[in-house]
């Protein structure tokens, strides 16, 4: 177990370095930083003195030290368009981002997981259909349109919730909703096969034998090997429902990181994006190493590997 | 609710026309179709065919684990210990499934759960069909554990079946089987994916715990070799229905029904050297198909105009020696 953690952490550790890696050469690549700080009246002495100040003057291994250095540090520049360290504005949005990515990823699985079951138990039932109904919506409708239609129907039709922003405790199921969909989509699909191939197995029959009632037999052994997959695909689902929002905070006005990103996209606040990118990644590295934690909980032939 | 029958033999198991439809798209699978047999105490019997035969379906029936649906008992009688098995209800079933009649499956390699220990799993059918403490749960799972032989039972209960061979797999699913003392144990094949040296450990290894405990076995194989050594009565089986029922002795002496004595001939044999090896020519029928008369008529090396008329009635060979073919009427 120590062994498959320890591992684990190590790549963890190095797709981060990787990340920064790229980031940097993007960075690099796009052109000179000193021209989105500078303006036209700066003359060659604030050019200078800029690059002495950014470490431009020195050779690109160093200034990716300094880059990284810069990081650790928790110093990712400043912000062209806010005048103020990236750190404290990424700060200030992380919260709404990370509320919104967790309450769709529960409501993924609240919905996902108990259908998904449901539906392979009573396969082929108008139950079944209703799951395969709910999975079709969601991994079809882009999160767009499906946000969109959500607005007009609960929001002006019945003006149940709010449109957009963030102002009560209400304004966020909406956005979550949209969010969360397709990922309870996948999740439902994944548990029903999942659960299908598991309930026709020798050891859910031998569970039988014994005399475990069916109850058991789907709650516990059934139940626990049918996690195995969607739990894979929590692993990407805990990262993308951050990362993925960008449209849906776009969409609802949602004053999150994803919404931040596309502000500083079009504000050419190139320090911004970037360690919105990053923050990005961290996010996903560390959604990426619970979900490794949790596998190797729920299955044994990992932790034992 | 006990049946009267066969009081002084002691019979545990009295299985009476069972019938076991699927319904697919091609149509009714008759995969069992009206068989019969009785198990004696301390007794083991085999059921015997080729793949497809109902053998299985028949074990799965009589644990009453037929997945419905699509399958279904329509008709019969499993009458265990008093009880019609085919008249009980779910709740009922898990109370005799496991404690009773027990069952040990083909494959070491799939039949334990990934998840949990070999100590979870064999505690499980003890916890369910025993009023103990969880302190003598354990000391009982233990027990077992040795009683199949397995080295440093304590620290293997914590072990996951992913860190066992398959042998030592097989023996956890016997373990599991015996736990709970049951009167009747069904073992589907439970050699066939081990090699041959763990095979007659295994087998050595069910007979002496049939000794120690008096149960009665059925011991559903293709293999004639498993048959000879552990069986005292045989049950051919063909196309859904027994064929040929008789004592071990009967059916290698004296096999009465022409599909019997196409299986043995085709076991090969040590003394006899032979260019190409006995084979039974065609495929059994479709189940979902199947032809009036006899169906073994189409392969049958003796068959007769009436074969393909009606199904042939069990005819009496000798004592306790029955077959169904028109060649004895």
């Amino acid at each position: 177990m120590q062994k498959y953690l320890a591992r684990r952490f190590v790549l963890a550790f190095v797709t981060l370095l990787a990340v920064s890696l790229i980031i940097f050469i993007m960075s690099r690549v796009s052109g000179d930083p000193r021209h989105i700080y500078l303006d036209d009246y700066s003359t060659q002495e604030d050019w200078d003195r800029m690059g002495v100040v950014l470490g431009l003057d020195k050779p690109y291994y160093q200034q990716y030290g300094l880059f990284l250095k810069g990081a650790i540090r928790g110093d990712l520049g400043e912000s062209v368009r806010e005048a103020r360290p990236v750190t404290s504005v990424i700060w200030e949005r992380l919260p709404a981002t990370l509320m919104l990515g967790a309450v769709a990823f529960t409501l993924s699985l609240l919905i996902g997981v108990p259908l998904g079951i449901l539906s392979a138990i009573k396969r082929g039932t108008p139950l079944d259909a209703l799951g395969k109904l709910v999975a079709l919506i969601g991994q079809s409708a882009p999160p767009f349109w499906l946000g969109i239609m959500l607005m007009f129907f609960f929001a002006v039709k019945l003006g149940v919730l709010p449109p957009y922003g963030k102002q009560d405790w209400n304004s966020i199921v909406l956005p979550a909703v949209t969010l969360g969909w397709y990922y309870a989509a996948a999740n439902l699909r994944l548990v029903r096969s999942a659960m299908l191939d598991v309930l026709d197995s020798e050891y859910i029959k031998l569970a039988r034998a014994k005399g475990v009632n069916s109850r058991t037999v789907i709650l516990k052994h059934a139940f626990r090997n049918a996690l195995i997959p969607p739990l894979t695909f929590a692993g990407v689902t805990l990262g993308a429902l951050v990362t993925g929002s960008l449209v849906v905070e776009t969409v609802f006005a949602w004053p999150g990181l994803g919404r931040l990103a596309i502000e500083a996209l079009f504000a050419f606040d190139y320090p911004l994006l970037q360690g919105v990118v990053i923050t990005f990644t961290l996010l996903y590295v560390i959604a990426a190493f619970i979900v490794d934690v949790l596998y190797a909980y729920v299955d044994p032939r990992i932790r034992y590997a | 609710m006990a049946t009267e029958t066969r009081i002084n033999t002691e019979t545990v198991l009295e299985v009476e026309d069972l019938r076991t439809y699927f319904r697919t798209r091609w149509g009714t699978v008759k995969a069992v179709d009206g068989i019969s047999f009785d198990l004696r105490k301390g007794e083991t019997l085999g059921i015997v065919g080729e793949s497809g035969c109902g053998k299985s379906v028949t074990m799965l029936s009589l644990m009453r684990l037929i997945p419905t649906p699509p399958g279904r008992i329509v008709s019969g009688k499993i009458i265990l210990d008093g009880d019609d098995l085919v008249q009980l209800s779910e709740n009922e079933l898990g109370k005799i499934r496991g404690s009773k009649i027990a069952l040990i499956i083909q494959d070491p390699m799939t039949s334990l759960n990934p998840v949990f220990t070999i100590g979870d799993q064999v505690e499980e059918a003890i916890k369910i069909h025993q009023d103990i403490p969880k302190r003598s749960v354990m000391e009982h799972a233990l027990q077992v554990l040795r009683k199949v032989n397995i080295p440093a039972a304590e620290s293997r209960m914590k072990d996951y079946p992913h860190q066992m061979s398959g042998g030592m797999r097989q023996r956890v699913v016997g373990a599991i089987g015996i736990s709970c003392q049951p009167k009747v144990l069904i073992a589907d094949e439970p050699t066939t994916s081990l090699d041959v040296t763990i095979q007659a450990q295994y087998l050595k290894l069910l007979k002496d715990l049939q000794k120690d405990s008096d149960m009665s076995l059925i011991f559903i194989t293709h293999d004639f070799g498993i048959v000879a050594k552990m069986c005292d009565r045989v049950a051919v089986m063909y196309a859904g229905r027994i064929v040929e029922h008789g004592s071990v002795r009967d059916i290698f002496n004296n096999p009465s029904h022409p599909y019997t004595a196409a299986l043995l001939a085709s076991v090969p044999k040590m003394d006899v050297d032979v260019d190409r090896l006995f084979s039974i020519e065609g495929q059994p029928p479709p189940l979902h198909n199947l032809p009036v008369g006899c169906s073994f008529a189409d392969r049958c090396p003796v068959v007769m105009d009436k074969c393909r008329e009606a199904y042939p009635n069990r005819s009496t060979v000798s004592d306790g020696h029955t077959a169904a073919c028109w060649k004895l009427e």
